[in-house]
Formats: C-alpha cells, structure tokens, sequence
C-alpha cells in the first residue's frame, strides 16, 4: 500500500506506462504503487528490459505516465506542464548517468556550474570549485570531458548532480560504464556525499554490490514490482 | 541573457562554433565584396559608355544654350564644357574640302580620351584638351583628302589657323554614326573670328557635364522641366545599342557570379548549422533535465545565435570591405572611373543578410531541437520529436531565394536562377533517392569491404541524400563558375571574332552595287553582304496617327520623330530569332513586317498590329507577322523593321554594309571613296574596342569573385564532411573492436566517400549543364555549347575531391585507438 505520510519525499501511486508498438499496446510498467522517505536509499533493480529506467525517467517527469502519479515533495508531477517539471528538477533533483552526460563543450567546471547559473544563483564559481575538489578534481577543473577518463567524467557528473544541494538524486546506472574499480570509487564517493548532504538517493543498478548498499531494493519483473524490501 | 554570452564564449574556446562562424564570415564577406565590387564596377561601366558622351551628360541644341543651365550645373559643383559643330569648307591654297567643324573648350573632353599625334597614321597621345587657340586639328580622312601636312596654315572662313596635330581618337565622334563629312577641330574662343555662325546658320550646340552622380542626376531632373525647343539631354542610358548591350551583359555575368556565391554561402550555412544543432541534441536534452524551460532553451540559443551572426556578419563585412579595397588597388589606372568612397550600406547589407541567413537556417531546426524528449538522457536511441528532413528548411529557403532575387537585383534573372536551383534541388532528391534505392539493392550483392562502403551510404538515406545535395550544389556552382563561366564569355566574345566588321559603308547606290563588288573582288576582301534600306516615317500603328506625344521616354520619342531605315529581304539572316510569329514564305501575302522586338516593346506593338509607313509620299502598310530579336553588339548590319522585298522593292532605296578592315589598310578608305565620291565610311573600330573592354573587365572581375565562390564552396565540402565525422568515427571504432583491419576500413571508407562524390558529380554535372543551357538561351542570349569537361571534372572531381576530403577529415579513425573514440563519442 502506499505510504503518505508526510515524511515521504517521494510519491508514486498506481503508476502505469504503455506504448503503442506494431500495432498492439504495449504495457512496460503495471500499477506501480511505493513510497520513498526523505534521507532514504533505495535501489531499483530488475533484469534489463523490466522497467528500471523508464520508472526512473517518470519519477524525474523526464516522461508522461498512461496512468498513475507521482508527487515529489508533495508536488504532483504531472499536474505540472512540461516547463514546470523542468523547473522543479531544476530545484530539487539532481542526475547521474550511466552515459555521463557531460556537455562536451563545456570544462569540467563550466559543466558543474551550470545548473546554479540556470537557476540564477551568484555564486557558481566558487561553489563548483568547492565540489570539484571534494570529488577529488580540483586539479582538472578546466579539462573538457574528451579530456578525462570515465571515472573522472562521472565524478564530474556527481559533482554537477550534488551541487544544487537537491532534496532528490537519482541515478541511472551510474557504475555502468566503469569498471569495477573505478564503479566502487565513484560508489563510495556517492554514497559520502549523500550522507554529508541529507539527500535522498534513487538508482537504477545492475550491480548487485552497489544495490546492497542501499537501504532499501526495490525489485521489478516484467513491468511488475515484484519486491519493496 | 548573461549565461547565453557565458555558453556561447565557452563553446567558442571549445571550437564548437567554429565552423559555423567560418562560414557566416565567409558568406558575408563574399556577399559584401561582390556587393562593393559589382557597384563599384557597375560604375566604372557606365562612366566608361560615357565616352561616347564625353560626359554623364549632354544637353544639345540647335541654338546657343541659355546661360541657366550652365550656372545651375557649376552651382551643383558639375565639371562643364561647350562644343559646337556646324559644316564648312576648309581651305589650303587651291584646294578646298567640305568639313564638319567642331569647336570645343579647353576643358573638352570630360569623360573618355582624346588622343592627336604628329604624323599621320603615327603613334597618338592622349591629350588633356583640344587645339589651343590659332590652331587646328585634322582627322586622318581630312589630311588624306587635303594632303595636308602639320603646320599648315590653313582657312576657315575669315581665320587662318595653324594644323597643330591629327586627331587619333575623338571620344565622343563614334557616337554619331551618321557623319557624313572629314572632321576639323578648333578652339572654341576662334570661332567669333571665323565669322561662319550667322542667323540661319545649321550650328549643333552642346553642352558638356559630368561629376558625382547624384548631382548629375538632380541636375537632369532640374533641367528637363526647362528645355525649350529643339533642346534636349543625352545621358548614359542614351548610349549606342551596341555598347548598352555589352554592358547588360556585363551587368548579368558580375549579378550571377554574385549569385552563386550566396548560393554557396547559404548551403555552407545550413551545413555547418545543422551539424551544430546535431551535436547539441543531448546537451539541450541535459538543460532540459536540468531545470530549463523550452522558452528559456530558445532564449539561450536564440542569443547565443544572434551574437554570433551578428560578430561573423560584422567581421565578414570587415573582410570585405579590404577586399574591395584590395580590388580598387587592382584595378586602378586599368579602369579610367573614379570610383565613389565605399559607403556604409553594403556593410549593413551584408550583416543584414549575414543574420538573415543563419536565422532562416538555424531557427527551425532550433525549434524542434527545444521539443527534444528530455528522456533521451536515458534513452540515447530517442532522437529529435521530429524527423529533420528537407522540409525543416523551408523557411530557410524562402528567405535565401528572397535574398538572392535582392542580390541579383533583376526579377528575371532572380527567378531563373531560383527556379534552377529548386528544379535541381527537387530533380536531385528524386535522382539521389533512386540511385541511393538502386545502391542499397546492390549491396546485397556486394561482399567484404564494399558492402559496408556502399552499407553505410545506403543506410541512412536522408543523411547521405542531404550530403549528396550538399556536395552537388556546392560542386554545380563550382563547375559553372569554372568552365561554364568561360563557355559563356567565350560564346560572348565570340559573337564579336577579330574579324567583326569595323567599317560601315552608306549611302551605295543601286546601281554601284556591281562596281563595288569588283572593288572588295580586286582588293581581295570578302565582299560583304549589301543591305537595301528605305527611309521612312512610322505614320499609322493599327491606323491611329503616332504621335510623339504618346511616349514618355525621351528615346522613344526621338525614335518616333526621326525617319525608320527600313528593309527587304527574302531570306531570314542565320542570326535572326523569332520571340513570336515567323518569317514569311513566297506564297504568303506580301503586306507584312518583322520588328525588332526592343523596338516593338517602346513602342508599343505587338504581333498582328498594323503599320502604316510614308516612305517618299507613298503610304506603305502592313501586319506585323514576327517579333525579331536582334544581337546589336555583332556590329552587323540590323534593321528594326525588315519586309517581304514586294512590298518595298519599289521604293527609293540606297544599300548599306558592314565589312572588316584590317588595320594597316586604312589609305584603301581613299582609293574607295575617290572612285564612289557618293559614299559614306563609318569608322566603329572604337566601338568594338569599347565593348572588348567592356568583355575583359568582366571577365576579371568574375575571375576575382570566383575566388570567395571557390572559399564558400570548399567550407561547403568541409562542412558536409564534418557533419558525419563523429558518426562515422564512433562506426569506425566498433568495427574495428569487432576486428577490422585498418586497410579493410580505409576500403570501405574509400568506397563510401568515391560513392557519394561520384553520385554527387553526377548530379553537379547535369545541374551545371542544364544551368548553363537556361542561363546562356534565357538569360544571356548566347548559343549554348555543350562542353563534355563540365562532365569529366564533375565526376572526376567529385568523386576524387570528396574522397580526399573524407579521408582527411576521418583519417584520425585509423590512428586514435578504438576505445578512445568510443570513449570521446559517449
């Protein structure tokens, strides 16, 4: 049943997704319904093709449900239009991905600040410069992406996700193109700043390892939340 | 506002506007410097016909001109000078000849040159003005009939003055053709004492003008509100048909090599502006997940664009504002016009079109690109909402073919070189699409490296389509400008070959047409062809009197008024065009006219009218069966209005021909005249030096233009290789992580390029022959040739130039390591 209780930072009730594929309906997630309380960490896992990712990109409103809700902070995604779920992710989510997604044009720093000059915030600079030395990159602020090893792109990212300060994180396979050691540095590294921060952690994970680390698994099969434990 | 500058710095220091900005900056500057050439030699052009003038303007009349006109020039700060011509008889001891004098001042001639030397037949100079006073000087036929010798004191009524010098080279004598006597040319302050003007006297005074145009211009305006009987003006729209035609001509050629360059421009443009928006799908899809609004998305880019255009079209305007300096450097002391300061507008012209252009390009597809799925952060396989065809451009290319019928500045030309392109554009697409249909049924059968070359140009049809049309448009333009530029100058001047007649001969009369023929026999000259021509006055047109008054143009007025040298013939010339009708047939009715089409269009007429001429009392008339067009700059004999021979045999009539002299022969003139004393000799030899000029100005000048069309069609190339470059690295990479060989990928690369550019080539070649056709029978009035290089280059050259130009611009796929290019491609 899903929990409302008011600590509960993320909402998502009866949440379903279908698509039109050749001709017939095709349904990728069935009435998901769960809670996430603030400070939690929680793993979406589930073999590929079960639904992880496109749950994820509804909670982020990156995509429109068939049917169901979600409410992040209280605030109903999808009773938002485009522009207004922009803004709120711009308030209080941040985003790791499998694929980085660093903007290539930009230095390591520039990229980082971003999302503080996109809000208007003053103080970008510094702030970025802040995070970038906590990630261990102080020495490489002004490196483009093509620059920089994978492991150091993604920390770049984790920078960039963690430094608006967002209540949410949520992250898509962010050890997926890494290997295992550089994934379990970037783990540790998200998991630091997660605790420093307060920040409420939503991923999506393969990694069997990364997903224990979490307070919580939520499991998918088919469409289907077939665990919340 | 802010973060938009901030972006568009960063991305600057990350070379990511690089090419976009090169090749705005190369669009506009070759915009620009075409624009500041073609007025600047648009000018030269014309100041250059007004040496049949002497001036920009004359102001003539049968009585001496009112002193008004005068003071109101010099008040306008014009350059001034007076002649005046009238007949006489010129006597040295016993002899005497009947000349035509014309006294000039001393700041005679104001445009064009005058040129005199000391001996006859013997090197001239030019000279700054004419005879000083007490002096005369002699044209050659003159001193040749008189005997003359330099320092002759010779009589002009009640005056004795000295020969000083025989006149070479009289700018403004070619003007009339129909001099009839030697010429003598005095000093204006010695005509009081000739005593020749009295009242009755038949005087031709003239008033001389020149200076900035806008003055002469206004000083027109002002003068022909207060022209009094038997006054009227000359400018230089009033120049000799044959000139006026070379200088149209020279005025399309510079217009379309104008033309293609924003042609290029453009496409380079919407390249390198696609390629762009290409490589910011993720990004836009990033700032969307981060927090922007589509709205704030569009402000970001729309600035960031806007600052570009404007600083690419600024700096562009800059270049070619040197250009066009660097050009008047080059072409100083070889073009006699002073040409006018640069002026601000063609720099806000350019930047003006410089924006235009990258917002037509880049706004649509920037639209779209703000609707990307901002889920494609997660799903990278998700593209644009929309497919980015051809279509996303059509605004784009609306506004481009508003500016290049601006550019072209003629509707005509505009259209025909519009409508060329969106035939070739739509023709291209169907012809590329079918061959790209037929290439993907080959590869089927194709095996090892040649099926993934030509697997990889089958695959994505639109992108290879658009790379095809990109090379192909970029190629056409490069092979018109390179061998069809010089089929048609060639077609041009070869209309006017060394051996063009420079002499005319008139006033032969019937019955001399068989001694003449002996005397061309005799002196082993081609005996050219004898034209019979009848005088007379257009009377009735569909049986209402024409009047001067029905006409505003003054040239249409004076063509009404004066006598029509009408002709016979059975046979159309070889030359002849027919725009509406046809030529007539023994059996047909006899009452018919063919008209030149120029003529019929000032006056008015039109196929099936009705013409009624008085020739000698008699009242001639006819329909008008056929509209004639008339290539006026062959220096052949051409009439405006040609009948059955039935209809006007009858008539009084006297013949005229054209024919080549060789230089060198000029005495034979002498012999010729002694022995027909009745005939006229019309010199045009400075004509046609006039208009080959005119054809080799030209031919630089496009020459130098082809130079920024040759830039923007290289960035074109550039530009459309770049745009697959990442694709084809990242393709490079898995195959050769599958374990391709480096050898087997250069293949298959080898293959794809060679492919594309020969499908291009081919493509360029028909589109370049088939321009070339419309432009040299439309547009331009030549015969077409057929030219089989435009297809051996345009195959060849596309096929090796793209391959070079691919292999360069991916070579870095056979070197970098695989997982280094899939790494930087993530």
């Amino acid at each position: 049943m899903p929990d409302s209780s008011v600590s509960s930072i993320v909402n998502v009730n009866q949440l379903s997704k279908r698509i039109a594929h050749e001709g017939t309906n095709l349904t990728i997630l069935h009435d998901i319904s769960f809670a996430i309380e603030s400070g939690e960490s929680v793993a979406i896992v589930g073999s590929s093709g079960s639904g992880k990712s496109t749950l994820l990109g509804l909670m982020a409103g990156l995509d429109a449900p068939s049917s169901g809700s979600v409410t992040v902070n209280g605030v109903d995604l999808f009773a938002l239009d485009e522009d207004g779920r922009a803004a709120l992710r711009g308030r209080s989510m941040g985003f790791v991905f499998q694929s980085f997604q660093l903007l290539p044009m930009l230095t390591a720093l520039e990229n980082v600040m971003l999302p503080i000059e996109l809000l208007g915030g003053a103080d970008a600079r510094p702030r970025a410069q802040r995070i970038l030395e906590r990630v261990g990159l102080g020495e490489r602020i002004a490196h483009y992406p093509r620059q920089l090893s994978g492991g150091e792109q993604q920390r770049v990212a984790i920078a960039r996700a963690f430094v608006t300060e967002p209540a949410l994180l949520l992250a898509d396979e962010p050890t997926g193109n890494l290997d295992s050691a550089t994934g379990a540095n970037v783990i540790e590294l998200l998991f630091a700043l997660n605790r420093e921060r307060g920040t409420t952690l939503v991923l999506v994970t393969h990694d069997a390892a990364l997903a224990q680390r979490c307070g919580r698994m939520l499991r998918l099969d088919a469409g289907r939340l077939v665990a919340n434990a | 506002m802010t973060l938009a500058l901030r972006l568009l710095l960063r991305e600057w220091r990350a070379g990511e506007l690089r090419l976009l900005f090169g090749a705005l900056l190369v669009a506009v500057a070759a915009i620009t410097t075409v624009s500041f050439f073609t007025n600047r030699v648009q000018l030269a052009l014309s100041t250059q016909t007004n040496q049949l003038l002497a001036a920009d303007l004359v102001l003539i009349a049968d009585h001496p001109i009112s002193t008004q006109f005068a003071e109101r020039a010099a008040a306008e700060g014009l350059r001034l000078a007076r002649t005046l011509a009238f007949p006489s008889m010129v006597v040295l001891g016993q002899r005497n000849q009947f000349v035509e004098v014309k006294a000039v001042s001393p700041t005679y001639p104001l445009r064009g040159d005058l040129s005199a030397s000391q001996v006859l037949f013997g090197p001239a100079q030019d000279v700054r003005s004419g005879p000083q006073p007490g002096t005369a000087w002699a044209d050659a036929r003159l001193m040749q009939l008189m005997g003359l010798q330099i320092g002759d004191a010779i009589t002009l009524g009640q005056a004795q003055l000295t020969l000083a010098a025989v006149i070479a080279r009289e700018p403004d004598r070619a003007g009339d053709f129909f001099n009839i006597a030697p010429r003598l040319m005095v000093h204006i302050d010695d005509i009081p004492g000739t005593q020749l003007i009295q009242p009755g006297s038949r005087v031709g005074y003239r008033l001389l003008i020149a200076g900035e145009d806008k003055s002469v211009a206004a000083f027109r305006t002002w003068a022909a509100q207060r022209l009094g009987r038997g006054e009227r003006i000359e400018g230089i729209g009033d120049a000799r048909p044959e000139i006026r035609a070379a200088m149209e001509r020279a005025q399309r050629y510079l217009g379309l090599a104008a033309l293609v360059s924003a042609i290029l421009a453009a496409v380079a443009v919407a390249l390198a502006g696609r390629q762009y928006l290409a490589r910011h799908l993720d990004s836009c899809a990033v700032l969307r997940c981060l927090g922007a609004s589509q709205a704030a998305l569009f402000r970001l880019y729309l600035v960031q664009f806007v600052v570009l255009g404007l600083a690419a079209s600024v700096l562009g305007s800059l270049v070619g504002l040197g250009g066009q300096a660097l050009l008047a450097e080059m072409l100083r002391g070889r073009i006699v016009a002073e040409l006018p300061a640069p002026s601000l507008w063609p720099m806000l012209e350019g930047t003006a079109i410089g924006l235009l252009l990258l917002l037509a390009f880049v706004l649509p597809p920037l639209l779209h690109l703000i609707r990307v799925p901002t889920l494609r952060v997660i799903r990278r396989e998700l593209g644009p909402p929309q497919q980015q065809g051809l279509a996303t451009y059509a605004v784009g290319a609306a506004l481009v073919a508003a500016v290049l019928i601006y550019r072209a500045g003629e509707i005509s030309l505009g259209l025909y070189v519009l409508g060329g392109l969106s035939g070739v554009l739509l023709l291209g697409s169907l012809f590329a699409w079918l061959l790209l249909h037929l290439l993907s049924g080959l590869r089927r059968h194709a095996r090892g490296v040649w099926f993934y070359g030509l697997a990889n140009v089958a695959r994505r049809r639109v992108a290879s389509l658009t790379q095809i049309l990109g090379f192909a448009l970029g190629l056409m333009a490069l092979l018109l400008l390179t061998l069809v530029r010089n089929d048609l100058l060639a077609g041009w001047q070869s209309a006017l070959p060394p051996d063009a007649p420079n002499r005319f001969l008139i006033n032969i009369q019937p019955n001399q047409l068989p001694a003449l023929r002996d005397f061309f026999q005799n002196e082993k000259l081609a005996t050219p062809n004898f034209y019979p021509m009848v005088r007379g006055r257009l009377a009735l047109i569909n049986d209402r009197p024409v009047s001067a008054q029905d006409y505003t143009e003054e040239r249409t007025k004076r063509l009404v008024e004066r006598e029509f040298n009408l002709s016979w013939a059975e046979q159309p010339r070889k030359d002849y065009e027919f725009n509406a009708g046809r030529w007539w047939r023994a059996t047909d009715a006899q009452d018919q006219f063919s008209v030149e089409e120029g003529l019929a269009k000032s006056l008015n007429i039109r196929l099936g009218d009705r013409l009624s001429y008085d020739i000698a009392g008699t009242r001639v008339s006819g329909r008008v069966t056929s509209l004639r067009k008339v290539a006026w700059d062959t220096m052949q004999v051409n009439f405006f209005v040609i009948a059955p021979p039935a209809l006007l045999q009858t008539q009084p009539a006297n013949y005229i021909t054209s024919f080549h002299l060789p230089s060198g022969q000029e005495t034979l003139l002498n012999d010729l005249l002694r022995q027909f004393p009745n005939f006229t000799v019309i010199d045009i030899a400075a004509i046609i030096h006039d208009v080959r000029q005119i054809m080799d100005r030209v031919s630089d000048a496009v020459s130098f233009v082809f130079l920024f069309t040759l830039l923007a069609g290289l960035v074109v190339l550039y530009a459309a290789v770049l745009a697959t470059r990442s694709e084809r690295l990242y393709e490079a990479a898995v195959m050769r992580t599958l374990g391709a060989r480096s050898r087997q990928l250069a293949a298959a690369q080898w293959i794809e390029f060679a492919t594309l550019g020969t499908l291009s080539g081919v493509l360029a070649a028909s589109g370049a022959s088939f321009s070339a056709w419309v432009l040299a029978e439309q547009v331009l009035h030549l015969p077409y040739t057929f030219n089989l290089w435009v297809w051996v280059l345009g195959v060849v050259g596309g096929a090796v130039g793209i391959t070079a130009a691919g292999l360069m611009a991916t070579r870095s796929v056979l070197r970098v390591p695989p997982l280094g290019v899939l790494r930087a491609l993530q």
